[in-house]
């Protein structure tokens, strides 16, 4: 980016401007026919893209590409005449975006299409007029000056064009997250994102993001109530498919502790690296106290009194590791939390009847967990509602669904309290607020044993969705990822957590090459981060702040927006 | 002129002083930073504390506020002895600022000073997170002290800035707010002029009256001798962590003691200093 600024000085882009917007609409436009024409000569390759006059999902996409680089061009041109509008939209920006972005995904779909065919030969000329359209928009729009800063996050609509506009979103993302997992191919699943990466870049340079961001903030109570009843509608778009269903179960549990670990690391500045330990302890206990026939106490209580057991025996294990290590400052909280996880790993191994107590079956673990029985309503069994058959993951996903929310509300309501202010007063300056008589120690313990609670909390779920448990589901690794989510996603925060363990989950488990290279790519995408962004992908105000302390210009920006709307940004 | 070696019977009456520090000893190591030093401070008094660099000003009052636990010695605050925890220093009523400002610099002005009233609030984890009717009042409650506390110091207008953007002098200002916010009967200044021009000097002095007529004890450590004499009721002039005299501002400011131990015992020096001290101007 820096060298395509450098390339296109303002002097070339005075100088091309016209022939810059011929281009760009010439490029527009050969995105919108293309897709109408064949792309590849087998249909095996993506979706199919031999048909001609009808276009695939996927190449649907690319026309929507197309639309939006000459919409913005003519709309530019049309609307900027008249001067005296009070609301800049981003018109030109946005279409850069939408031409890079466009580029970046026909290029994509033409490499997926060679990868999985054999070779470019297998690209009809369908899909070349798309890369050349695309490459012409992208040349094009480079040369048109970008104009002034878009205004748009200062309009307003009323109040029900406002609210419908949440709502269009949140529905754009579940149509989003149920299109990227319906689509089991890598070529299909990559393409998608990028397609997702370039609509969500113009959104943000065109200025609709910004504004966006600023209703969600009037109305957060409809923006939370929307998310839920998406996150609520997303087994009905699987139709009774457990493939799916399964994996996001998955990325319930990992985003449930994310957001527990996130409590510790994110609020009280805490770094814990063997928090899922504290999954593992939740976990066990509710396998050895189900009705599973291996099972090795004769006491089985209703899942209600489980869960609570499960969380006070996690919280009880926090209190015991953390009531010695929290006094002392420093680094020795990683390494305890750390050698803390291993022992409980191997404590689980050993407490096989053998070298220890029977309690854990030792590396067999305990098999045969019964699915939950809640109120009647028995998971194992499918369900049908308004027609739409749901399965046994459907039925777990519900229940996630409700602990991930208790989570996030324990979460935000903590962070906006007298013990929120505290737990940022210790990680600014601990010694002052000792001296200011914030109790550090008692705020740090109650962080990290509340922390481990909501863990053992998700476990209990995890054991019966899992339906067996062993140690080594439990390993260090696992700590490292829910500590990698929430430093891509952006530490402290609730939506950033969620994105970041719903990515790190969601890659693997669709991509294969992920899969065997992850270790090797989180690190890297960890190191970049750590380069680039350190706050992570949806940063919280304060954590920006404390990691650009020489940053006059940032602290100056977020003091205006905080006298704005007359809060510190980090929960949401 | 009185010396303070003579002074050392504490009345743990509450009508009495509100501090009383008695023979106060901290050693590290070998070195004696504060010895035997003995001090009482009454309500509604301002009480300034001076000395050349390295005279134990700061290690006495990190002894009074609990930040360290003197070697011997003890202190009794309103009639109890002090526990030896920061926290339950502020808790009995003792606040300070410091040398060189401890703010929590990202958060906003008005947050820091809700932070000070953590000690006088008792939200738990379960009315924070069910949000019952004493949580909101309780929160109210503290949003407007915070905001009243910033009006007091003057910094009314500056409730959402970071504090890191503010002015040196609206920080240590700010600090002092923060100070006021835990309820305190006694607030200890370190330095609270440093690096200030003289109208914010001034405007300090002014703040540090106003604390005064609200009926609380102010304890000022400064370099500044106008300042120092301006304000205080009574001096006490820390020499290598021995207390050299204490008295009126009169008193120390004529005592030839404290002008050797500033400035040495030549006899040029010694009339320099006094020439500069009836002058009022800071020492170096």
């Amino acid at each position: 980016m820096i060298n395509i600024r450098r390339l296109v000085t303002p002097e070339l882009q005075q100088r091309y401007n016209r022939q810059g917007r011929i281009l760009g609409l010439v490029g527009g436009v050969l995105l919108i026919i293309a897709p109408f024409l064949p792309w590849a000569y087998s249909s095996d390759a993506l979706d199919n893209m031999t048909v001609l006059g009808y276009p695939s999902p996927l190449q649907f996409f690319g026309l929507a590409l197309g639309v939006i680089i000459s919409a913005f061009l003519v709309l530019q041109q049309a609307l900027t005449q008249r001067q005296k509008k009070r609301v800049r939209v981003g018109w030109v920006p946005g279409a850069k975006a939408a031409a890079t972005g466009a580029l970046i995904y026909i290029a994509l779909i033409l490499l997926s299409i060679a990868a999985e065919l054999g070779g470019l030969v297998n690209i009809v000329y369908g899909g070349w007029i798309a890369l050349v359209g695309a490459l012409l928009a992208f040349i094009g729009t480079r040369l048109i000056p970008a104009g002034r800063t878009p205004t748009l996050a200062a309009a307003t609509a009323p109040a029900p064009l406002e609210i419908l506009a949440i709502a269009v979103m949140m529905a754009a993302a579940l149509f989003a997250a149920a299109f990227a997992l319906n689509h089991d191919d890598a070529g299909s699943f990559v393409t998608f994102i990028a397609f997702v990466g370039a609509v969500v870049a113009v959104m943000i340079r065109s200025g609709v993001m910004g504004w966006l961001s600023a209703v969600s903030q009037r109305y957060r109570k409809v923006l939370i109530f929307s998310a839920f009843v998406v996150a609520f509608m997303f087994p009905f778009t699987q139709g009774g498919s457990d493939a799916n269903m399964s994996i996001a179960t998955q990325v319930m549990i990992f985003a449930a502790t994310a957001m527990g670990l996130n409590i510790v690391v994110g609020l009280a500045g805490l770094l814990d690296l063997g928090y899922i330990a504290f999954l593992g302890a939740g976990a066990f206990v509710a396998a050895i106290l189900s009705r599973s026939a291996f099972s090795t106490v004769g006491f089985h209580p209703p899942f209600i009194v489980v869960v609570l057991i499960s969380g006070t025996v996690a919280a009880t294990l926090g209190l015991i590791i953390g009531s010695p290590t929290l006094r002392v400052s420093g680094d020795y909280l990683a390494i305890v939390t750390l050698a803390f996880g291993e022992i409980f790993r191997i404590s689980m191994n050993n407490l096989d009847g053998t070298d220890g107590p029977l309690l854990t079956r030792g590396s067999n673990g305990i098999p045969a967990i019964p699915d939950l029985v809640l109120f009647g309503f028995n998971f194992a069994q499918r369900h049908e509602l308004l027609g739409i058959p749901l399965g046994r993951f459907s039925n777990y996903y519900f229940l996630l669904l409700l602990v991930l929310g208790l989570i996030i509300l324990v979460f935000t309501r903590l962070n906006n309290s007298r013990i929120g202010r505290g737990w940022v007063a210790i990680r600014e300056d601990e010694k002052a607020a000792e001296a200011m008589g914030v109790n550090v120690f008692g705020l740090k313990l109650f962080a990290f044993a509340g922390g481990a609670f909501l863990a053992g909390v998700a476990g209990s779920v995890k054991a019966h969705q899992d339906i067996s448990v062993t140690p080594d589901q439990y390993v260090f690794l696992e700590s490292a990822f829910l500590l990698a989510a929430i430093v891509l996603g952006g530490m402290g925060t609730v939506l950033g957590v969620l994105v970041g363990a719903t990515l790190l989950k969601l890659m693997p488990e669709k991509l294969r090459f992920v899969n065997e290279y992850r270790l090797l790519i989180f690190g890297l995408l960890l190191v970049l981060m750590m380069r680039f962004r350190p706050e992570g992908l949806i940063p919280n105000q304060r954590r920006q702040l404390e990691f650009h302390e020489e940053d006059e210009e940032l602290a100056e920006r977020i003091s205006e927006e905080i006298a704005e709307t007359g809060t510190v940004k980090g929960a949401t | 002129m009185t010396t303070v070696q003579g002074t050392g019977t504490a009345a743990l009456s509450v009508d009495g002083p509100i501090l009383v520090a008695e023979h106060v000893t901290m050693r590290f190591g070998g070195l004696t930073a504060v010895d035997s030093v003995s001090f009482r401070v009454m309500p509604g008094e301002i009480v300034g504390l001076i000395g050349p660099n390295g005279a134990g000003k700061t290690t006495f009052f990190n002894c009074l506020t609990g930040l360290y636990l003197p070697t011997s010695g003890r202190v009794v605050f309103n009639g109890q002895v002090l526990p030896p925890k920061p926290r339950k220093v502020v808790q009995a009523g003792m606040a300070r600022t410091f040398q060189n400002i401890r703010l929590f610099s990202n958060m906003t002005a008005l947050e820091n000073v809700m932070v000070g009233r953590y000690c006088r609030t008792s939200a738990g984890p379960f009315t924070s997170i069910i949000r019952g009717p004493k949580f909101r009042r309780e929160e109210r409650e503290t949003r407007e002290r915070a905001q009243q506390l910033l009006d007091f110091v003057g910094l009314g207008h500056t409730t959402d800035s970071l504090a890191r953007n503010l002015p040196y002098g609206d920080q240590r200002r700010l600090e002092i707010a923060r100070a006021l916010a835990t309820d305190p009967k006694l607030v200890l200044l370190d330095e609270p002029t440093a690096g200030m021009n003289p109208q914010e000097t001034r405007q300090a002095e002014e703040l540090i009256f106003k604390i005064r007529d609200q009926g609380l004890a102010v304890v000022v450590i400064e370099h500044d001798m106008r300042f120092i004499f301006n304000l205080c009721d009574r001096v006490l002039c820390l020499v290598q962590g021995k207390a050299l005299i204490e008295g009126t501002p009169a008193e120390v400011q004529s005592d030839p003691r404290v002008i050797e131990a500033y400035i040495g015992t030549g006899p040029d020096d010694a009339a320099a200093l006094e020439s500069e001290l009836e002058e009022g101007q800071p020492d170096a």
